[in-house]
C-alpha cells in the first residue's frame, strides 16, 4: 500500500485533474440527462464519462489491461472523496448497471482471460450496461430452486424460462443469468452461470410497475435464447459458487458506503421536521414523541456510518467482500426505511399525496421513496435471509431446521 | 476492535490475560458473598496499580504513561467482561480527568502522583436526586474566611465509601437548572462535617450518599474557575460516560458470548436450540446491535483522544446506543438461558443487575437521546 506522502501527492494530482476536466455545467448535478438528445448536459455528461474512463477511474482498482487504473483501495477512496468535494460525480457505475458493482468483480475472479478482455473494458468505461437474471417467479429467497433451462447445443446453450426483478433489463446490452444445466443433479449442483447479449430474438423484456409507480425492474423471457459457451462463467454446473460470490458483492454494494453518484445535499430530517411541525420556545421540536424517534434514527444512522469506518480501519484500508456485509445491509435498510417513515409522518397530510399541484415535488418524491424503499428489505437477500447468513456463517450456529 | 496501535494492543493483551486468569467473575461472586463494604478486593486494586493502569491518562511528569482514553477503554472493556470491581474507573479516569482538565499545576502535582500510586482514590460527586441531572446541582458553596463552606448532599457517589478525595459539583451562584454558577471543589473525605453512608445497591458495588454539613475548604480547593465549572463538569462527565460505555461494551459482549455458547450446547426437542430459526435470528439481531454499538463506543474515545469538537455528540451516542444494547442483551441473557438464568448460582443475574446501574449512571438512554437532539439543534 502506498505510504502517506504518496497518498497526499495522489490526492493533490487527483484534485487538479478533476479541476481541469470536470465540466462546470454538471456541478451539483447527477444522472438523468443522458437520455435527452437535445440537452447540452447529455453531451457534457458523455465527455465527462469518457475522460473518467480514459483515466481508468470507472473501476479504479481493476487492472489497467481490463480498463481499470490498477490503484489501491485507498487511492480509489481518494478519487471518490475528491469528486464529492468538487461537487462532481462518477456516472460510470450507474451507467454500467450491475457491471461495476457485481458482474465485473465476479468476472475478475472467475473469468477466463478471454472473458476479462471482452467484457471488463466496456463495463469500466460505462459504455456497456449489464443486468442480472437471478430471481424467477418461483425462486426468490430460495434462489437455488430456479427452473430456467439451458441446453447444450454444441458451441452454445439454448435458454428457456423466465426471470424477474431483472433491474434495467430493458436498457441493458448484456445479461448474466443463472440457469439449470443439469436437471437431474441436486438443486444447487446443476446450476451454471452464463452471459448473453440482450439484443437477440430469443430475449424479451417487460417493465414491472410497482407500488411506487414506474420502476427499473423488468420481467425477462428467454425463448430459445442463445448464450455462447465461451461466455460460461466458472465451471459447468458450478454456477452456485459463482452466484454466491456475486451475491456477496451485491450485499457489499448495498451496505450504504458513500459513493459519488450525485452532488445534491438533502435537507437534514430534523430541519425538515422543524419546518412542518414547529418548535417550542426552547428550540426543541414541538412534537416530543416524534423528536425522540428522530433522534434515535439519527443515532442509528451515525452508528451505521461509524461502523463502516471502523470496519474499513480494521481492514487497514483493504475492504474486500467481508462477513460484515450482511450486518451492514440490514442496518442500512433499517436506517433508510425508518427515515422514509419519519419523513412521511412529519409532513402530515402533505406526505400523503400521489400527484398534482397540491404537493411539492419534494413531498411527492418522499412518498415514492417511502414506497420503493420497502424493496430494500426484500432484494439482495431479504432481511431474514441476511439474518440466516449472520447466524450460520458469522456466529456459527447450526443449520436451521428449515430447508435452504 | 478499532485498529489499535502497538502499545494499545499490548495493554489489551495484558488486560485480557489478567482478567481471565486473576479476576474471573467468580471473584466478583466471592466479593458479593463477603459483604465487604468497600466492594473491591485490595489485592485486585494493587495489581492494577502495579500494571500501570491507574496512570494510563496521566502524563509522565506525574508518574503516569499518558496512553489516552481509547487505551483506558480497552482495559475497562476487559474488566466489564468479568465484572471486576475496583476504584480504577472512579479515580484514575473520572477523578483524574477532573484534575487534568481543571487543575492548577500545584493541584496536579499534589493529586496526580497519588492517583497513580493508589494512595489517593478520587471520585466525582455530582447527582443529588434519583436521576442524573448535573444542572440541578443545588449543594451550596458560600464564601467564608477566604475559602468556601459547603452545605448539601450528594447521592449515589461511585466508590463513595473508599474515596479519599471527592470532586464535588457545588453551586456558587445562579439557580438549580442552569449549568452556569457551578464550581468544582476537591474535598478530602476526612473533612469535618462530611458524613458518608454506604448504600447497598443491586450491583453490589461501593456507592455512598454523602452529607456536607458546613464543610469548609480553602480557596485552593477550587478546581477550575469559580461559577464557571459547568463546562468543566460536562467535559469530565463526557469522559466518564465514554469510559463507562467501554466497560458496558465488555459486560454486554460477555453476555452475548455466554448466550451464544448456550445456544450451541443446550439441547431440546432433540436439537441444539441455536438451530431454531427464532433464536438464530434473535442472535443475529443482537450481534448486529453489538457491532453498531461498538463503533459508537470506540468513536467517542477516539474523539476525546483527538480533541475533536464533536465529543459531546459522540459520547451521548455511545452511552445511549451501548446502553440500549446492554439493556436488551442482559434481558436476553436471562431469557435464552431459561430457568437456569433465573438462579443465583448462575452468573446471568450479576450481568443484568450491573447493566441497569451502569445504564443509569451519568445519564441513561433517555437522557442522552434528549441531549443528542439538543446538540443537533432540535
Amino acid at each position: 500500500m502506498p505510504d502517506g506522502t504518496a497518498l497526499n501527492a495522489f490526492r493533490e494530482s487527483t484534485r487538479k485533474w478533476i479541476r481541469d476536466n470536470f465540466p462546470g455545467s454538471l456541478k451539483g448535478k447527477g444522472l438523468g440527462y443522458e437520455g435527452d438528445a437535445d440537452s447540452g448536459l447529455a453531451k457534457d455528461l458523455d465527455v465527462w464519462r469518457a475522460r473518467l474512463a480514459g483515466q481508468g477511474w470507472g473501476a479504479p482498482t481493476w487492472p489497467k489491461e481490463y480498463g481499470g487504473a490498477g490503484l489501491s483501495q485507498s487511492e480509489a477512496r481518494i478519487i471518490n472523496d475528491e469528486l464529492i468535494a468538487a461537487g462532481a460525480f462518477n456516472p460510470i457505475s450507474m451507467l454500467s448497471g450491475m457491471g461495476i458493482t457485481m458482474v465485473g468483480p465476479t468476472v475478475l475472479e472467475y473469468g477466463t482471460e478471454d472473458q476479462k478482455r471482452r467484457h471488463l473494458p466496456g463495463i469500466a468505461s460505462g459504455e456497456v450496461r449489464w443486468c442480472l437474471g437471478l430471481s424467477e417467479p418461483n425462486a426468490g429467497s430460495d434462489l437455488a430452486s430456479l427452473a430456467t433451462k439451458a441446453e447444450d447445443n454444441g458451441d452454445h446453450f439454448v435458454l428457456n424460462g423466465q426471470k424477474t426483478w431483472t433491474s434495467g433489463a430493458n436498457i441493458s446490452q448484456w445479461c448474466g443469468a443463472v440457469v439449470r444445466t443439469d436437471p437431474k443433479a441436486k438443486k444447487r449442483d446443476g446450476i451454471s452461470f452464463v452471459m448473453l447479449p440482450m439484443d437477440q430474438p430469443g430475449v424479451r423484456t417487460r417493465p414491472i410497475k410497482l407500488i411506487a409507480g414506474a420502476s427499473p425492474f423488468c420481467e425477462t423471457f428467454f425463448t430459445d435464447a442463445i448464450a455462447e459457451k465461451r461466455d460460461l462463467l466458472g465451471e459447468l454446473n458450478d454456477g452456485w459458487s459463482v452466484v454466491k460470490r456475486l451475491l456477496q458483492h451485491e450485499r457489499q454494494s448495498q451496505t450504504g458506503s458513500r459513493v459519488a453518484a450525485s452532488g445534491e445535499k438533502p435537507t437534514p430530517i430534523q430541519e425538515l421536521a422543524k419546518t412542518y411541525v414547529g418548535t417550542n420556545a426552547d428550540g426543541t421540536l414541538a412534537d416530543a414523541d416524534l423528536r425522540l424517534r428522530i433522534a434515535d434514527h439519527l443515532m442509528d444512522a451515525r452508528a451505521h456510518t461509524l461502523t463502516i469506518a471502523r470496519i474499513t480501519a480494521e481492514a487497514k484500508g483493504n475492504v474486500q467482500v467481508s462477513a460484515a456485509a450482511s450486518i451492514l445491509k440490514n442496518s442500512a435498510t433499517k436506517v433508510a426505511q425508518i427515515k422514509a417513515e419519519l419523513t412521511l409522518e412529519l409532513m402530515g397530510a402533505q406526505g400523503l399525496g400521489w400527484e398534482g399541484d397540491a404537493f411539492t415535488n419534494k413531498e411527492l418524491g418522499a412518498v415514492r421513496e417511502w414506497l420503493s424503499g420497502k424493496a430494500m428489505s426484500i432484494y439482495g437477500g431479504s432481511f431474514e435471509i441476511q439474518n440466516n447468513i449472520i447466524s450460520k456463517n458469522i456466529l456459527g450456529l447450526p443449520e436451521t431446521t428449515q430447508k435452504g | 476492535m478499532a485498529a489499535l496501535n502497538e502499545e494499545q494492543t499490548m495493554v489489551k493483551d495484558q488486560a485480557t490475560a489478567w482478567v481471565n486468569e486473576q479476576s474471573p467473575v467468580q471473584k466478583f461472586r466471592a466479593l458479593r458473598d463477603s459483604g465487604n463494604p468497600r466492594a473491591f478486593e485490595p489485592t485486585t486494586w494493587s495489581a492494577m496499580i502495579e500494571m500501570g493502569w491507574s496512570g494510563i491518562l496521566i502524563p509522565a511528569q506525574y508518574g503516569g504513561s499518558d496512553l489516552g482514553y481509547l487505551t483506558f477503554g480497552v482495559v475497562l472493556e476487559q474488566l466489564g467482561r468479568q465484572l471486576t470491581a475496583s476504584p480504577l474507573f472512579a479515580s484514575a479516569l473520572v477523578g483524574a480527568s477532573a484534575v487534568l482538565l481543571g487543575g492548577t499545576e500545584a493541584q496536579k502535582q499534589k493529586l496526580l502522583p497519588k492517583v497513580v500510586d493508589g494512595s489517593e482514590i478520587l471520585t466525582l460527586a455530582v447527582d443529588e436526586g434519583p436521576r442524573h441531572a448535573p444542572a440541578a446541582t443545588a449543594l451550596a458553596a458560600a464564601k467564608s474566611n477566604g475559602g468556601f463552606t459547603l452545605t448539601g448532599a450528594k447521592r449515589f457517589v461511585v466508590e463513595g465509601m473508599s474515596a479519599t478525595t471527592f470532586v464535588v459539583a457545588a453551586r456558587t451562584s445562579g439557580k438549580p437548572g442552569s449549568m452556569d454558577g457551578i464550581t468544582l471543589f476537591t474535598v478530602p473525605a476526612d473533612a469535618k462535617g462530611l458524613v458518608r453512608e454506604r448504600i447497598v445497591t443491586v450491583d453490589s458495588r461501593g456507592y455512598a450518599n454523602v452529607e456536607f454539613d458546613g464543610v469548609t475548604v480553602a480557596a485552593d480547593a477550587v478546581l477550575g474557575e469559580v461559577d464557571r465549572g459547568g463546562v468543566l463538569l460536562e467535559s469530565v462527565l463526557d469522559r466518564a460516560r465514554a469510559g463507562l460505555a467501554a466497560e458496558m461494551m465488555g459486560t454486554a459482549g460477555q453476555a452475548f458470548d455466554m448466550t451464544l455458547e448456550y445456544l450451541k450446547t443446550r439441547t431440546q426437542f432433540g436439537a441444539v436450540i441455536g438451530s431454531f430459526q427464532a433464536l438464530g435470528h434473535r442472535a443475529a439481531g443482537l450481534f448486529t446491535s453489538m457491532e453498531l454499538a461498538r463503533s459508537c463506543a470506540e468513536a467517542s474515545l477516539q474523539a476525546i483522544d483527538a480533541g475533536a469538537a464533536n465529543v459531546p455528540e459522540l459520547v451521548s451516542l455511545a452511552k445511549c446506543k451501548v446502553g440500549d444494547f446492554l439493556h436488551e442483551m442482559s434481558n436476553q441473557l436471562i431469557q435464552i438461558h431459561g430457568g437456569i438464568g433465573m438462579t443465583d448460582e448462575f452468573d446471568a443475574g450479576f450481568y443484568l443487575k450491573r447493566a441497569r446501574v451502569a445504564e443509569a449512571l451519568y445519564g441513561n438512554q433517555a437522557f442522552h437521546r434528549d441531549r443528542y437532539a439538543r446538540l443537533l439543534g432540535f
